[in-house]
């Protein structure tokens, strides 16, 4: 029985740790948006090519930080959660 | 040509110390690192830990990692700034001017005139995170992949933007909050605490990340390449040859030039939040019209 629970903890935080990524799909599409405008503000006026770049590099960064939110909860689900979920159950159960 | 020879004798010294502590940090992990030939993705190692009154305070690879990477940044400062001189000087004169001139003009850009000081501590945040991110070039555990170091560094760029706001007028900083409708003031609160969480966020994620992929394709293409050749005679099957080539790549993205970025983000984010939350012309304007009040009062 106990092995059954602690199958369950293990793959249900995994699952939960796959499902969180799907935010990843956000900041690329977002991101590649930015790029490919970067891309066309260079072709239009390469002389601004540095300014267009650091502003793009930066809008990148932020735009990640959301896809980030989402990998930092999977990494948590994956190295954290089952241990100590392991932990209460051990617990409830004495 | 005594003075030279003390001269050069400093320089070594000076380079010798800044070695020192890489050395000293990469002794220690050998020594404290447990032998397994398992996939290794954990936190940092724990060294020793102090028993504190309230709770144990344990010293790990992060603490002593970043007191290295500070220790490190000390002598190769020392070291490029010494024999600085007016006219003539050394080469390495040149690399810090550079600095010196590219982060001034990089925090009056970003910040404006009156922020003119803030670039020692702009060149420091973003020295300090480069070379922590850098660390993992030589094999050592990057402080700026534990969420705590960032973690510090964003709540010191918090009470920054919060002293600047305070700075600007308490009250206009209260009134911040009921922005535009005053039953908005839990989302203006979460929306300040928000700013340096994601800071930190950002940055960890970032580098924890590259270093999470690394491992993973990298212990991918050890099992792979077993499997190819295992057939090989003698020593030959044991050389994991599939390892060549990608993760290099990988490390060029992840730990060059993801690790730079950040850095530079970093400090760019703080510079303009840190700007931002103090318009130093409306301050100004405003502070001259309370004068011309006061002014108009008295007669």
């Amino acid at each position: 029985m106990m092995e059954i629970a602690i199958g369950i903890i293990l793959g249900c935080c995994a699952l939960g740790a796959g499902a969180a990524m799907i935010a990843g799909i956000g900041p690329g599409i977002g991101e590649g948006n930015a790029v490919a405008k970067a891309c066309e503000a260079i072709g239009r006026q390469p002389e601004c090519k540095g300014d267009v770049t650091t502003t793009m590099l930066m809008g990148c960064a932020v735009a990640e930080t959301t896809g980030l939110y989402a990998l930092v909860i999977a990494i948590l689900l994956i190295f954290v959660a089952p241990g100590r979920f392991v932990d209460i159950l051990m617990n409830s159960v004495k | 040509m005594k003075n030279k020879k003390a001269f050069i004798l400093l320089d070594w010294l000076y380079l010798l110390l800044m070695a020192a502590g890489p050395v000293f940090a990469i002794v220690l992990k050998v020594l404290y690192t447990p032998i397994s030939s398992d996939i290794d993705i954990s936190g940092a190692l724990v060294f020793f830990t102090v028993k504190m009154p309230l709770w144990d305070l344990p010293v790990t690879e992060t603490q002593v990692n970043s007191l290295v990477v500070i220790w490190s940044l000390f002598w190769l400062c020392r070291y490029i700034t010494h024999g600085i001189s007016v006219r003539g000087g050394l080469k390495r004169q040149i690399v810090a001017e550079w600095i010196v001139e590219k982060t001034k003009a990089l925090t009056t850009g970003n910040m404006g005139e009156y922020f003119a000081g803030f670039a020692p501590f702009v060149a420091a945040i973003m020295g300090l995170s480069a070379f922590s991110s850098l660390l993992t070039l030589i094999g050592l555990y990057p402080p700026t992949s534990d969420i705590n170091t960032v973690g510090g560094w964003a709540i010191l760029v918090f009470i920054l933007i919060t002293y600047y706001k305070f700075k600007c007028g308490p009250v206009h900083y209260l009134k911040s909050f009921g922005d535009p409708v005053p039953f908005l003031a839990p989302l203006n609160i979460i929306s300040e605490v928000a700013t340096p969480v994601s800071m930190a966020f950002r940055h960890y994620g970032n580098v924890l990340s590259g270093s999470v992929i690394s491992v993973l394709v990298a212990t991918a293409l050890q099992g792979a390449s077993s499997i190819i050749f295992s057939n090989l005679p003698g020593i030959l099957h044991e050389i994991p040859f599939l390892q060549i080539g990608l993760p290099a790549v990988l490390s060029v993205y992840f730990d060059l030039f993801s690790g730079l970025l950040q850095a530079f983000i970093f400090a760019m984010l703080t510079m303009l939040y840190v700007s931002g939350a103090f318009p130093a012309e409306d301050y100004a304007a405003r502070k001259a019209a309370r004068k011309a009040k006061r002014a108009g009062n008295n007669k």
